[in-house]
């Protein structure tokens, strides 16, 4: 697998790597499965005034408060229309735990690195900045994003 | 054992421990700066306090290996495994030297000149000799092992008068037994409490639910075991948070001893007082702000305070004074550290600014002092001349400002040349149980520290209205104005800033240290007790927030900081000056700034007159005003001063006192007489010309509004019909009156300084440039001095001077150069063309001064 070079560190010895697969605005997008701490379903948020916007505020996650973030915002997609409920993925940076509001959530999969490419030159800047490559799947295009990277959210001038 | 001592020990077990994973880091990565500047930083603390100690073994040991370190730091070595492996075997020795030093509280005997002589050979860059027969495998692995972990294997005691290379090798063998001191003291880690408090917070809010919910059921079984379970919460609440909190005097104990030790090894006299040491805060706070304040203190030891002598001089006392003060102010902790020395030199910190590329000379000459004094805090700064044994390396005030800045705190200096230095930390209560006012606005609830409520006002009560000026909300509260913030606003919450007027509404008086001021809000609910949490990094930018929490809900709610509001209230003390600093320094543009004094009188409209003009501000009481010769006049000074109103139509007034603004040349005074004296302001001023009255120089907007700028040469001649005649008369009998050449392209300098000129006998001709300067020397006409501005369009004054120089009929005049910079830059780039000397526009004293001095000197060559 070190063709792949580092962007793919596999789960095991067999070169495979899970992923948690979610879809914002009919995309489907992954994120590394051990990066995931908790999914729940829709919350109750609390707008942060003055934030960026990609930030959609804060809940409530069993006493620890947590930060979500409006993928579709952060992605630079349109908003989720009303009547569409959210589920959030939990992930934690920095002893921080953070919430990715997304569309929906589906399974866990369990791909070989051989499926796996380094962002393509033409992808969209903006994901381009989050998403670590691509993976082939049999029916779809799985973009591999990069937690660490999302997170990296750029301050407003205000600050 | 002295408590110091323990502390010492335990604290610098874990130092240890650290640097060698560090090191071992350091040696894999040997260009990783971070590292490199820790592992320096390390070792510079533990030489730095075992020089307070009085332990000079284990200071010249940590001293020779900071020496090696700082030449790394610097490049002028690179990391090598000698050098690692040299500096870890002297990690090694500390340890040892401390291990006996637990047992004996004393040092062993010997020394340890083997180890130090190697270092320093390294530090001068030399090949370390391979004299001492260091076993470079022995150190290497042993490093990362945690101390803790080594069998403890029966000790021989150490002799004491052991060979140094003996003592050196029961000192390693040491090295690797746990300190029983550590184990001692119980040091739990602070995420344990941390946890612990998350879940008694978790019980406070639960509990609260339940009180909640038993609020609404008259009776209930469960109303005595809840009772009870409120109790016990409330306790264990309170036994956790003190497990937590500490008085801050625990950060200060070492302190008088350094200080006493420091006075000694510098020769000064210190008196260090401290105030407000029970002032508690959070443990994990505590021991983050020990380290700064220790540096901070010392730096004032060293650096601020004069010795004896040089105090002596300057006409203090000769003991020098080091204040601390610590004491809670709206929801945080504020910790002053003042001293009385020699305050911070702005030349030198541009100086070293310059030497250590942190800034330009140009971008220096644009800076006011605060934004040069904040430089201080880079890294890589000093400014000690010397690099002396107790601070001085360029480790300090950066890792102070970093160290202050990771707990969310700030720290501010103020300074004063010859004064002293004042240094503001303030640090909020990270963790900890408040009351807080739950508020809604713009459909959100917040929650706003009790601590800094004074106040609730209702809105649409009949006594209190709220007005507006301009769009600020304004409230008229027993007979003061109390400025309002609409957190609506403020916090951007989208909803109609204007529909605020809901009976609901209500008025939040907060007090943020002298500054009262009301928050306007949608709603108040109640108070409650919430935990303190600190934001996450990705918002923790937001200065309106000193936290988050979760309610006895479940819902999370903002925690608001009054003063982030009172900032974004525009309360001008509590804008940071640092917070400037690093953006683009507002350079040169500062136009001409002009100190004015603005007064009322005669008709309406405010008016200015340059502050630079006058002399005094007197209260004169109408009685003891006396006519002579048909005017008004008063005593003053054993004089008598004449009156002039403003408002030639309007007499004086009859009875009670009156303001009089009180001009002055030479022996001779005059007072103005004005309604009212309004303010003193600082402003670029554009004077539009044009006032056909007489008295009236023009209009400009001064505060905000239109204002008349008096021509005060015109109120001198009414006083004294012979005010100039008198004054050039003076200069005719010594002879012809001096030709003053003026060049400026304002009008509004040109109409202020040809009276001023004139009535200090001066024969001015005034032009609005250079050219048409050179136009009247290419005329033939002669001047005693020229007086030239410095920005003018076309040719500066710099040229114009130059133009002069290079030959021609005023080759030989001095030139006089008028400017609202004085910059020492400016200073030399003005000798270098040819000017005599350098003037600040406005201060008339300094400009008469100077002329005189020009002209007599231009007499006596």
């Amino acid at each position: 697998m070190s063709k792949h070079n580092d962007t793919w560190a596999p789960d095991d010895d067999k070169g495979t790597r899970e992923f948690t697969s979610m879809t914002i605005a009919g995309q489907l997008f992954g994120i590394p499965v051990l990066t995931v701490q908790d999914v729940i379903g829709e919350q109750r948020i609390t707008r942060v005034p003055l934030a960026p916007p990609e930030i959609a505020g804060t809940l409530n996650l069993r006493g620890r408060i947590v930060t979500a973030i409006d993928m579709r915002r952060r992605l630079g997609l349109p908003p989720r229309p009303p009547e569409m409920s959210g589920m959030n993925v939990v992930v934690e940076k920095g002893g921080e735990l953070y919430s990715l509001i997304v569309d929906s959530v589906g399974e866990v999969l369990s791909l070989d690195g051989e499926l796996f490419e380094r962002n393509p030159a033409t992808l969209d800047p903006v994901l381009h900045d989050v998403s670590m490559g691509v993976c082939r799947l049999d029916k779809e295009l799985m973009v591999v994003l990069d937690v660490a990277r999302i997170l990296d959210i750029k301050r407003d001038q205000a600050a | 054992m002295d408590d110091l001592l323990r502390e010492f020990l335990t604290e610098s077990a874990e130092s240890l421990s650290a640097l060698d994973l560090e090191l071992v880091k350091l040696e894999q990565n040997p260009n990783d700066l971070d590292l490199l500047g820790n592992i320096f930083r390390l070792v510079h603390t533990i030489k730095g306090t075992c020089g307070f100690l009085g332990l000079p073994r284990l200071e010249s040991v940590a001293h020779a290996a900071e020496n090696v370190l700082g030449k790394v730091r610097d490049g002028e070595l690179n990391v090598t495994p000698e050098i690692v492996d040299t500096i870890l075997k002297s990690v090694d020795r500390i340890k040892g030297l401390l291990t006996t030093l637990e047992e004996t509280e004393a040092e062993p005997e010997g020394n340890d000149n083997d180890l130090i002589d190697r270092l320093n050979a390294m530090a001068e860059g030399k090949e370390a000799a391979p004299s001492a027969p260091i076993p470079v495998a022995e150190a290497a692995p042993a490093a990362p092992a945690p101390v803790a972990q080594a069998a403890p294997e029966p000790q021989p005691q150490p002799q004491p008068h052991a060979t140094p290379t003996e003592m050196a090798d029961a000192a390693e063998a040491a090295a690797g037994r746990e300190s029983a001191v550590a184990a001692q003291n119980i040091r739990v880690n602070v995420d344990l409490l941390e946890n612990l408090m998350t879940m008694v917070s978790e019980l406070v809010l639960t509990r609260n639910q339940l009180l909640q919910m038993l609020r609404g059921q008259k009776e209930s079984e469960f109303a005595t075991p809840l009772q009870r379970l409120n109790l016990v919460t409330s306790e264990l609440q309170e036994g956790v948070m003190k497990t937590r909190m500490q008085p801050i005097g625990n950060a200060w104990a070492k302190l008088p001893r350094m200080v006493r030790d420091l006075a000694h090894e510098l020769g000064k006299k210190i008196d260090l007082r401290m105030q407000g040491a029970d002032t508690e805060l959070d443990r994990q706070v505590l021991e983050l702000i020990k380290d700064p304040l220790t540096h901070l203190v010392r730096n004032c030891a060293d650096h601020g305070l004069e010795r004896p002598e040089e105090r002596r001089q300057a006409g203090k006392n000769e003991t020098g004074r080091i204040i601390l003060n610590a004491f809670h102010e709206g929801g945080q902790i504020v910790i002053e550290i003042t001293d009385d020395g020699r305050g911070l030199s702005k030349e030198k910190i541009k100086a070293k600014a310059i030497q250590n590329r942190l800034a330009s000379e140009a971008e220096l000459a644009g800076m006011s002092e605060t934004q040069i004094q904040q430089f201080i805090f880079k890294a890589g700064f000093s400014t000690a001349e010397k690099v002396t044994n107790v601070s001085g390396r360029g480790v300090g005030m950066d890792v102070v400002r970093t160290n202050i800045e990771r707990i969310g705190g700030t720290i501010e200096l103020r300074s004063q040349a010859g004064r002293g230095t004042s240094f503001f930390i303030k640090i909020p209560l990270t963790l900890a149980i408040v009351s807080a006012l739950i508020v809604e606005a713009g459909g959100e609830r917040f929650a706003i520290p009790q601590i800094s409520v004074v106040e609730l006002v209702r809105a649409m009560n009949s006594g209190h209205k709220v007005e507006e000026i301009k769009g600020a909300p304004f409230l008229r509260l027993r007979n003061r104005l109390l400025p309002l913030v609409n957190l609506r606003t403020v916090l951007r919450l989208g909803a109609d800033a204007a529909q605020v007027s809901s009976d609901d509404s209500c008025i939040v008086v907060i007090q943020v240290g002298k500054f009262i001021f009301g928050i306007l809000v949608d709603r108040v609910f109640d108070t409650e007790e919430i935990v303190v949490k600190p934001v996450a990094p990705l918002l923790r930018h937001v200065s309106m927030f000193a936290g988050n929490t979760i309610l006895g809900d479940g819902s999370v709610i903002m925690i608001l900081d009054p003063n982030g509001i009172a900032a974004a209230a525009g309360d001008v003390t509590m804008t940071h000056e640092s917070a400037a600093v690093g953006e683009q320094a507002t350079t040169g543009s500062q136009g001409d700034k002009t100190s004015l004094l603005l007064f009322r009188a005669g008709s309406g409209t405010q008016k200015a007159v340059p502050l630079a003009l006058v002399a005094r501000l007197e209260d004169v009481d109408a009685a003891n005003v006396e006519i002579s010769n048909g005017k008004p006049v008063v005593q003053y000074r054993g004089k008598l001063m004449p009156l002039v109103p403003i408002d030639p139509a309007s007499p004086l007034k009859e009875s009670g006192k009156m303001p009089v603004l009180v001009f002055q040349e030479g022996a001779r005074s005059m007072g103005l007489v004005v309604d009212e004296i309004v303010d003193i302001v600082e402003e670029r001023m554009t004077v539009q010309l044009g006032g056909d009255r007489p008295g009236l120089m023009g209009s400009a907007i001064i505060a905000g509004k239109a204002t008349e700028v008096i021509d005060a040469g015109h109120y001198l001649t009414q006083a004294f019909n012979d005010w100039f005649a008198a004054a050039s008369e003076r200069n005719q009998v010594e002879g012809t009156a001096k030709r003053v050449l003026l060049i400026d392209d304002s009008p509004f300098f040109r109409n202020l300084l040809t009276p001023l000129l004139a009535v200090a006998g001066y024969d001015v001709t005034s032009v609005d440039g250079a050219q048409k300067a050179l136009a009247l020397c290419d005329a033939g006409r002669d001047f005693d001095v020229i007086i030239s501005d410095i920005e003018m369009p076309g040719m500066s004054g710099f040229e114009f001077a130059e133009t002069v120089r290079r030959g021609g009929r005023w080759q030989g005049t001095p030139i006089v150069a008028l400017s609202s910079h004085t910059s020492p830059k400016d200073l030399d780039r003005g000798r270098r063309v040819g000017f005599v000397d350098y003037v600040a526009k406005l201060d008339r004293d300094a400009l008469l001064t100077t002329l005189s001095q020009t002209i007599d000197a231009q007499g006596a060559a």
